[in-house]
């Protein structure tokens, strides 16, 4: 479980609010309430993913619901695949 | 590692402005998380990266450009992407079903796949499979959907059956015939025969959610003097007082005359608004309407903002 702060100290150049406003629109989804969230990797991961969307991609705020959510749906995609390949497999 | 500027496509002397536009170009194209499994685009965003990395930090391209360093001198550290995380269970974190308005789900492609490959049931082609779905669009009489009846209905492959039409059908809304779309295969049962219904428009009728509106025509002296007429509603003509003194425009509402009650919705009502009509010349008329000072003279106009 890792903190907000400990999330702004693993990626320095991450202004809070920008953070704060990433949670409210759901990008982020981190566990518990404003004041007291916990984070698990995959959240942080999520956060740089975000960032490089936005600062290196120059993805704006407009264009990245649709950019997250299409990514979300191909990896929703990809892991029901996986899943109905293992069910076919015998045994 | 190959060089730098041939991996961004610049030359040697261009710009940082240049450079950065190259990387942004071939970053976006070869992003890793974008492309989940290509190991070709991984491997070439990662060169890109590396590149840009070199030639964006002038003290570096310089010693790079002098033959200092080799271009492969300086690898990023490798750190996990999104896509190491979102490819495991742990992704479902992020299923673009959670939290969203339920149109989309994330179990639609599970179903999808499951009915594809038989989940695991021998081999999909064995396995009975319901039938699909037809959906057609059938156009019925205002009456009809308003009170309920049937309605012939010819398929277009030839086939034709009578649809049941509820009361209170509104616009749009959809019947589903069970067992009447495509057939099933290997044994499995038939799909469902969906029908969106439209409904007419109707001479005196219109519908306003549960109420219906309508006009009713009364006689100058039905509107003077008042009296029973006869009216026509949707189920039949009713006999209705029309009030004294009564004007265009005045609105009567007939008690549960509108839509029938159906699915939780309560009765509606019928709301008649009168339409007095003065008729043909009439000699007795005219003549004391010559003769006639109104009691509390009126302005049927009342005037407007006075032009400036």
């Amino acid at each position: 479980m890792i903190t907000l702060e400990g999330v702004l100290i693993r990626i320095p150049d991450l202004p809070a609010p920008d953070l704060e406003r990433w949670i409210v629109n759901d990008w982020v989804r981190p566990d518990g309430e404003a004041g007291s969230y916990a984070f698990q990797e995959i959240d942080v991961a999520r956060i740089r993913l975000i960032q490089e969307l936005r600062d290196q991609l120059e993805i704006n705020d407009a264009a990245l619901p649709l950019v997250l959510r299409l990514l979300d749906q191909l990896y929703d995609l990809r892991r029901s695949l996986r899943e109905a390949a293992q069910s076919r497999r015998p045994g | 590692m190959d060089d730098p500027y041939k991996i961004l496509g610049v030359t040697r002397d261009a710009t940082a402005d240049d450079i950065r536009r190259a990387y942004r170009k071939l970053a976006k194209r070869h992003h890793p998380d974008l492309n989940p499994g290509d190991a070709q685009a991984e491997a070439r965003f990662k060169g890109v990266t590396a590149a840009n990395d070199l030639l964006s930090d002038p003290a570096r391209r310089a010693r790079f450009d002098r033959g200092e360093i080799d271009a492969s001198g300086q690898e990023q550290a490798p750190r996990s992407s999104w896509r190491d995380h979102a490819d495991t269970g742990a992704g479902r974190r992020y299923s673009a079903g959670a939290g969203d308005p339920p149109d989309w789900e994330g179990d639609e492609f599970a179903d999808m796949f499951s009915s594809m490959f038989g989940q695991g049931r021998g081999r999909a082609s064995d396995a009975p499979r319901r039938g699909g779905d037809d959906r057609y669009a059938l156009t019925t009489a205002f009456l009809d959907a308003l009170n309920g009846g049937t309605q012939r209905v010819i398929l277009p492959d030839g086939r034709s059956l009578n649809a049941r039409i509820p009361p209170g059908t509104t616009e749009g809304q959809v019947l589903r015939l069970r067992g009447q779309g495509r057939p099933g295969v290997k044994g499995g049962a038939a799909g469902d025969l969906l029908l969106e219904i439209h409904v007419a428009s109707h001479p005196l009728f219109t519908r306003d959610g549960q109420d219906i509106r309508m006009a009713l025509p009364v006689s100058l002296s039905e509107a003077v003097l008042g009296g029973p007429v006869e009216a026509p509603t949707p189920t039949g003509p009713v006999r209705v007082r029309i009030p004294p003194g009564s004007d265009t425009g005045s609105e009567l509402r007939l008690r549960g005359r509108g839509a029938p009650k159906s699915a939780g919705r309560p009765a509606g009502d019928l709301y008649a608004t009168l339409q007095v009509m003065v008729g043909p010349p009439d000699a007795a008329l005219t003549a004391f309407l010559q003769g006639w000072t109104p009691e509390h003279p009126t302005d049927p106009r009342p005037p407007t903002e006075p032009p400036p």
